[in-house]
This record gives C-alpha cells, structure tokens and sequence, in this order.
C-alpha cells in the first residue's frame, strides 16, 4: 500500500516535471485545449442564458382572430357567440376596434395613436381554447381562419414553438461541437503525448526489460494527460469568464433598454465540475490510446 | 535452471540465427558463450531473458516456459533475471544512484530499504562515491560497472550478460570479471556472451562455443 501511494506520487512528480521542462509548449497545448473547451462550453452558457430570458414570457395559450374590416361590432359579437359554442373553445373575448385603440394607448402608445387620422384596427375575438395544445390550438386556427369573416388568425404559440424549436437546434449544435471538440482534446493530448515517448523511448525500453509491466510505463503519462486535461479546462472556464465579462455590460445596458433586468449567468459550480472533469478524463484517455499505442509498437517479444 | 530443446530462432527475413540448439544450464553455473559474431550468442541470451520468443522448440527457465508465457507475466518473469547489455542502456536523465534505484522501483520498494541496497550495489561495483554523478560523465568501464549494479541490486538468481567487456581495456575488462566471480561464488548462475578467449582461460569455467547457431563445442576451462 505504501509502495502503491509512493509510486503514484512518484508519477505525479514525474508528470510535473516533464511540464517544468517544457513550459512553453506546455503552455501552448494548454490555450489550445482551452479554447477547444472554451468554445461549446461558451454557447451552452449563452443557450441558458437564453433560455432563461425566454422563460419570463409565459406562453399565452389564445388565438387573436383579426376580422374583417367591414364587419361591424354587432356582426363581431354575433361571431363570437358563435364561436363560443364550438366544443373546444373555452372562451371568447370581443375586443372592439376602439377598445383595441384605447389599450394601445394604454400601452404607451398614445403618441403614434394619436398620429393616425383614423383607427386602422379591426375589431378582434380572443380566444382561449379548451386544451392548451400546440396542435389542438392549430387545428382552430386553421378552423378560424377560413371563416368568411376572418381577415387573420394568430397563434400566439407560434413563436413559442419556433424558439423551442431553435433552443433544441441550439442544443443539437452544442452537444455535436462539443464531441467533435473533445475528441480534438483527446488528440491534441495524444499528439503531445507521443512526441514525449518518442523522447522517453529509452527509458520506456530499459524500464520493461527490467520488468516494469505497463501499468508502471504508462502511469505517469496518464497523470501527464489528466493534468494537462484539468489545466486545459481550467483555461477554457477562464477563457469563458473573460468572455462573460466583456459581454457582461453591454448584455445589461441592453436590457435595461428593453426595461427588462437581466444579466448573464456564468457557469454554476456543478458545472463547472462537470466541465473540469470531463477534461481531465478526455485527457487522460488521449494519453492511454497513446501510450497504449506506444508500447505496443516497442514491444519485440 | 536453463533448458533449451531444439531450439530454432528464425527472424523474419529467414535468416536463421539459431537451429536446433539444444543446451541445459545448472544453477550456480558460470557459462560463457563464445563463437564469431552472428553466430548466435546474443539471440540465445535474448531468448532466455524473454525478449525474444522462439520460433520453434522449448526454452525453460526457472521452470517456466518462455516460448508460451503471457504477456502479463512477462514483467514478473524478468525481475528475476540480472540483464547486463554491452551498450549499458542506461538513462542518463537521472543519477548514478537513481539508475540503480529503478528495478526497485519497479517492484514497488521505496524508502530506506530501497536506498541500502542501492548503495550496498554500488559498494559492490566500487561506484558508492559517484551516487550523485550523471552517467555520462562516467568512463566506459564505470558505466559498465553501473549497468551491472543495477542487474544485481534486486538480487537475481540468474545474471546474463552479453559481451560486458568488448569496448573496454584489458584492466577494466578484469575487474568485471572479478565481480562476475565474485557473484558465481555466492551462487548466482552466470552466461557470459564473449569473444574473449583470454578471459575464460584466466576464470574458468564451461565454455559453449556457438557457430552459424549451432553449438560447435562444450570445454571446461
């Protein structure tokens, strides 16, 4: 047991001077490495930041049907009554045309309200449907819309959907870049790895002659590449939090614009766990292929 | 201790370094093998400390067979066995006294223990006073007495050792001779590879004369 802890220390100590003797292209593997974690962890933290200013608009579950402009309200409310009665409809709201001027108004509007010569809106039904679905709420509105008094049905889902529909590619896009990206981390690892067996080879070769078994042989370059893993993702996170930084202010004056308070959110402690560990482990595993590899090709017997 | 039966050694190519050899070594032996270069010496050593496997026939050392022992035991296998290189293979990044450390090492010994026997085989080489020195700052025979402290400082029962004394001058070349006798007579079995007639005239002991892979002669010195 004793031996066991020694010799991993030992390995450890091996591992951290091959990075004292090479500090420069130690230094340089790193940055890549970073900005290889940088990148997918950068967009994931934008996608949630995303998500989150998403989540303040609660989605409304109505279909707003515009009629036309030569209905009149009594025709309007005679409509709505109608509509009323449909199965699947919960409620039925009759906005007339200067209710609808009036809210607008209301709105902070009252400016560009008070510039029109005459009140362009039609009058309009807001709708609640039975069942709050994106495809029950599309068959009304496709009901709605061939209505002969029917000028334009908004499903106010739509653009719900479509944003979920980005986030999810947004999503996609993260998880794809992110393997491809960890595998770039395992071969940067991998490459290095070797160039410094190339340089070890000797010892590698006296080392087995006298029986060292591979476990041996291999584990200071496993430490190697998790170190080298763990310092890569570190740089990455840093790389982020600059990033974070620099977009921070102008994210916020921009909301404050839209008179909303926002600010983004860096990476929280677990993920960044995550993030430093899935680093650490891809490098520990470009340093085993490579080793791996390595004593295969020296062994004669 | 060894048992080599119609052994055959073919490398890829078809050059035949070894053929049908058949050879059986006792423990506490001292044995040189001579014959020109080429004629096999150096492939029947590798064969014996499971460097290189045969192409056909059996080769039996410490009981077990080479020619079919798995990869995993072959680490095992080779702790036993003091391997001594006519270009030393030794590291050069690190000190006398770590060079010696590194079998040890590898069997997972550390601490004081570890660095008594280090020392008690530098003792043995006379290379104490140079613990700290870098190998290349060593003559040629120092860095051969160093390759042979470390074959010996884990204590094998079984020493090979090919062509130790070619680069070196007749004074060197006997002072480890001496120690290889010195090692014979507390019981270590010893193969020597050389093309030294003098030196086996002046120690004694069997001489294996190989030729073309074949085993042309047996002498007792």
């Amino acid at each position: 047991m004793r031996a066991w802890l020694a010799h991993h220390l030992h390995s450890l100590a091996t591992a951290m001077r091959q990075f004292g003797e090479t500090p420069l292209s130690t230094l340089f593997t790193i940055l890549v490495i970073g900005v290889a974690v940088a990148l997918p962890a950068g967009l994931y933290l934008l996608l949630t930041n995303l998500d989150r200013a998403a989540d303040g608009v609660k989605p409304q579950a109505e279909l707003t049907l515009f009629l036309k402009l030569d209905i009149d309200a009594t025709a309007g409310r005679a409509l709505a009554e109608r509509i009323g009665q449909e199965a699947d409809v919960a409620e039925v709201r009759f906005i007339d045309r200067a209710e609808g001027i009036a809210r607008l108004e209301s709105a902070g509007l009252a400016d560009i309200a008070a510039g029109l010569p005459e009140n362009p809106l039609p009058h309009t039904l807001v709708i609640k449907p039975r069942e709050e679905t994106v495809t029950a709420m599309e068959a009304l509105g496709a009901r709605l819309q061939v209505l002969p008094e029917s000028e334009r049905v908004l499903l106010d889902s739509d653009w719900i959907k479509r944003l979920t529909a980005l986030m999810q590619l947004g999503r996609d896009l993260i998880f794809m870049l992110a393997v491809i990206l960890g595998l770039a981390l395992a071969a940067i690892t991998a490459n290095t790895i070797r160039l410094q067996i190339y340089a070890k080879r000797d010892e590698i070769e006296v080392a087995r002659l006298i029986g060292a078994t591979d476990r041996f042989i291999r584990r200071p370059y496993l430490y190697f590449g998790g170190i080298q893993g763990l310092a890569g993702g570190l740089s990455g996170w840093l790389l982020v939090m600059i990033g974070l930084g620099l977009l921070g202010d102008s994210v916020s004056q921009t909301a404050t614009a839209y008179g909303v308070e926002f600010s983004l959110q860096a990476l929280g402690l677990s993920e960044l766990i995550a993030l430093l560990s899935l680093s650490a482990s891809l490098g520990w595993l470009g340093a085993f292929l490579s080793v791996t590899h390595t004593l295969r090709e020296v062994e004669t017997f | 201790m060894i048992e080599l039966t119609d052994v055959t050694k073919r490398y890829p190519g078809g050059h035949e370094a070894l053929s049908n050899l058949n050879l059986a070594i006792e423990q506490g032996e001292l044995v040189f093998l001579t014959g020109h270069s080429g004629a096999g010496k150096s492939t029947l050593l590798k064969l014996v400390a499971a460097i290189e496997r045969p192409t056909s026939g059996h080769v039996i050392v410490n009981g077990q067979n080479v020619g079919r022992m798995k990869r995993a035991a072959l680490p095992y296998f080779r702790r036993n066995i003091g391997l001594i290189f006519q270009d030393h293979k030794l590291l050069y990044d690190r000190n006398v006294f770590d060079n010696v450390l590194l079998p040890l090492h590898i069997q997972g010994m550390t601490g004081a223990d570890a660095g008594k026997r280090v020392r008690a085989a530098l003792d043995k080489v006379g290379l104490l006073k140079k613990e700290k020195a870098r190998p290349i700052t060593l003559s040629g025979g120092e860095q051969q007495r160093l390759c042979i402290a470390r074959a010996i400082v884990s204590r094998p029962a079984l020493v090979l050792a090919d062509e130790p004394t070619a680069n070196l001058d007749d004074a060197y070349a006997r002072d480890i001779m001496d120690m290889f006798q010195a090692f014979n007579e507390v019981g270590v079995t010893l193969v020597i590879s050389t093309h030294d007639q003098d030196l086996i005239r002046r120690y004694g002991g069997r001489d294996v004369r190989l030729a073309y892979g074949r085993q042309v002669s047996e002498a007792m010195a």
